[in-house]
């Protein structure tokens, strides 16, 4: 067949693919590599489109935009306080409520309930992520906000000396409800990545605690927790940045008032609830849709921070393996030491 | 030979060792309780408004009299996921075979995984910015249309298509790629005919999660599609879907429409659920070596 035992015409080994046979791996490869660099050059593009349909805004308005406490459409003044304000008080109550929520179940799963229970649970805490944020919005607005009503008047009233928290008149869509919806979608995110971290911690530091005549508590306390903090914290900015950027279900609860609410249970605005609750109107005013491009920026720039953050903790957490981004994979961890 | 004797667990700490439980307890019990009360009211308020009417007419946009039901709803809304997902699948799955077939721990590919963790943080919202910016403001084919919603549900779904596709795909044994690679397959036949195969079932557990989550998203979707009530069938057009249409019916001071979002919203979630439950059957179908 050949014209020697171990060469073709042409010169290359007969163990060697003829070029055209070669052909479709390079394409292959170039392919999926280019695939995954458009990726990057999309981001890097959006990025800069956002930065220039908004720049009118900051051209105007300058670092008032973020700081200034006026946002009047009628006049043309856009300065968002009120917006970052209201973003960032309803995710502080999302965390303060979530948070907890989230480790304990996390804790409870992982350690202390039956192995029977484990998958169910597992499933159903996940189960939360499932339920669309539109459909939390409804709840909130057709059953949370009047079942609480009652109760944030009480609240209100009786813990009136603490300022901020106690002293006004409770409204229906406000602050609290907003983080109460948010602290329920952000828990399935953190207690996943709890999960995560907590099963990497190593059976030996659990057994020697336990060994060392420690009680399931002290064993948690001492061996799981110390060693899973990272992780944990990674977990909790990955839940600040989802509540930072949650949008349909907090324009239905907070009560768009562009203002700084006086007190808790006070209506107010978030970045993203402007953008969607002012975008139609604004869609013919230039000035008004670059400032919503302008909140749409802050946001993006806001959560980027927190994810980079929380992306730091949580890589810290795994010990030296990579993140797995809550898709439900356990990392094995290696042994390292506490931190 | 006598047992050394322990020192019992003192009743202090016996006791916060038991508090601490009943409050860890407390918590994950806390933390199931909204899901029992949204789904109870979902179907307490909803399944009334669920019956053959409510799936085959179209929403109408009259405020008073005959309002009609979702049926254009869920089809642009199953339009448009499905187009998303024609997009945002084959692409992740090709960029997560880059990350485990060529890329590894090269730099480059690690720069891929980060910006694509980067990705599933930015809010829906910003999403629904950047297609409106670069697609809608510029006019290409059409103002508002559905597959500009589908190109921003795209991106959304993206990175969760990554993710878990880069999963399945390190899981297929090294062992099987150098067999097929030591009987001389090049590497493209490789990955058709040995790594996709093996990673198929895992690969289609993570589409159908990334399908749920493009599917009840709103945001994105208000600036690319806008909302229709008539029935289009017509991704080149503006369309109805079932997150948005549930979002217009919340805002209405009309205790029918209102009582419709009920209804939607527990089509929507169930849904959501069913692609979930075959998600996950899938999964356990295929507890790969």
């Amino acid at each position: 067949m050949a014209s020697s035992a171990t060469t073709v015409p042409g010169g290359r080994s007969r163990f060697e693919r003829s070029p055209v046979s070669r052909l479709p791996d390079r394409v292959l490869r170039w392919g999926l590599t280019a695939l995954a660099a458009a990726i990057l050059v999309l981001l890097g593009y959006f990025f800069i489109r956002l930065i220039g349909e908004s720049a009118t805004t900051f051209n105007t308005f300058g670092l008032s935009f973020v700081f200034g406490n006026d946002w009047d459409v009628s006049r043309s003044i856009y300065h968002g306080f009120p917006l970052l304000f209201g973003t960032i008080v309803t995710s502080v109550i999302a965390l303060i409520i979530g948070v907890p929520v989230a480790i304990s179940a996390a804790l409870f799963v992982t350690e202390l309930c039956p192995p029977r229970l484990r998958g169910p649970l597992t499933i159903l805490v996940d189960l939360l992520a499932a339920v669309p944020s539109v459909v939390y919005g409804l709840w909130g607005v057709f059953v949370l906000e009047p079942k609480l009503l009652p109760a944030e008047k009480w609240f209100a009233s009786t813990f009136s000396f603490i300022p901020f928290l106690g002293g006004g008149t409770p409204t229906l869509p406000n602050y609290f409800v907003a983080g109460l919806i948010l602290a329920i979608m952000i828990l399935p995110i953190v207690s996943a990545i709890a999960r995560e971290v907590m099963a990497t911690v190593p059976a030996e530091h659990k057994e020697a605690a336990l060994a060392l005549g420690a009680t399931r508590w002290e064993m948690i306390r001492m061996a799981v927790l110390p060693y899973s903090r990272p992780g944990i914290t990674g977990g909790a900015m990955l839940g600040l940045g989802r509540a930072l950027g949650e949008t349909i279900a907090v324009v239905l609860v907070i009560g768009n008032a562009p203002v700084i609410g006086s007190h808790l249970f006070n209506q107010g605005y978030s970045l993203a609830a402007v953008i969607a609750n002012e975008f139609s109107e604004a869609a013919a005013t230039p000035v008004h849709r670059s400032a919503l491009f302008a909140a749409g920026l802050v946001l993006f720039v806001l959560t980027l921070i927190v994810n980079v953050i929380a992306r730091w903790f949580i890589a810290r957490g795994q010990h030296g393996q990579r993140g797995t981004g809550g898709t439900g994979v356990t990392v094995v961890a290696l042994p390292a030491g506490e931190n | 030979m006598s047992l050394t004797e322990f020192a019992p667990v003192s009743p202090a700490r016996r006791r916060t060792d038991r508090i601490m439980r009943g409050l860890l307890m407390a918590g994950t019990a806390v933390a199931l309780i909204p899901l029992i009360l949204v789904l109870y009211y979902l179907i307490y308020r909803g399944a009334s408004s669920l019956n053959g009417a409510f799936f085959t007419t179209d929403p109408t946009g009259n405020f008073f009299g005959n309002q009609g039901g979702v049926r254009s709803a869920i089809l642009g809304s199953l339009e448009i996921v499905g187009l998303a997902s024609l997009i945002a699948i084959p692409i992740g799955i090709g960029v997560a075979l880059y990350l485990t077939e060529y890329g590894k721990q090269a730099r480059f590919a690690n720069v891929v995984r980060y910006f694509v963790d980067v990705m599933t943080g930015v809010p829906s919202i910003v999403f629904g910015l950047f297609v409106y910016i670069v697609l809608v403001t510029s006019h290409v084919g059409g103002d508002f249309t559905g597959w500009k919603g589908s190109v921003a549900l795209s991106l959304l779904m993206l990175p969760v298509v990554v993710r878990a596709s880069e999963v399945v795909l390190l899981l297929v044994p090294s062992g099987l790629r150098e067999a097929a690679l030591a009987l001389g397959a090049p590497r493209w036949r490789v990955v058709s005919r040995v790594v996709l195969p093996t990673a198929l079932p895992g690969l289609l557990t993570g589409s159908l999660l990334a399908v749920a989550r493009g599917m009840g998203e709103t945001a994105p979707l208000l600036f690319t599609v806008s909302v229709a009530f008539g029935a289009t069938a017509d991704l080149g057009a503006q369309m109805n879907t079932l997150p948005v249409q549930i979002y217009n019916d919340i805002s209405s001071p009309n205790s029918a429409l209102n009582n419709r979002a009920w209804g939607a919203a527990l089509t929507l979630v169930l849904l959501i659920l069913i692609v979930n439950l075959v998600a996950r059957a899938v999964a356990r179908r295929s507890r790969m070596a």
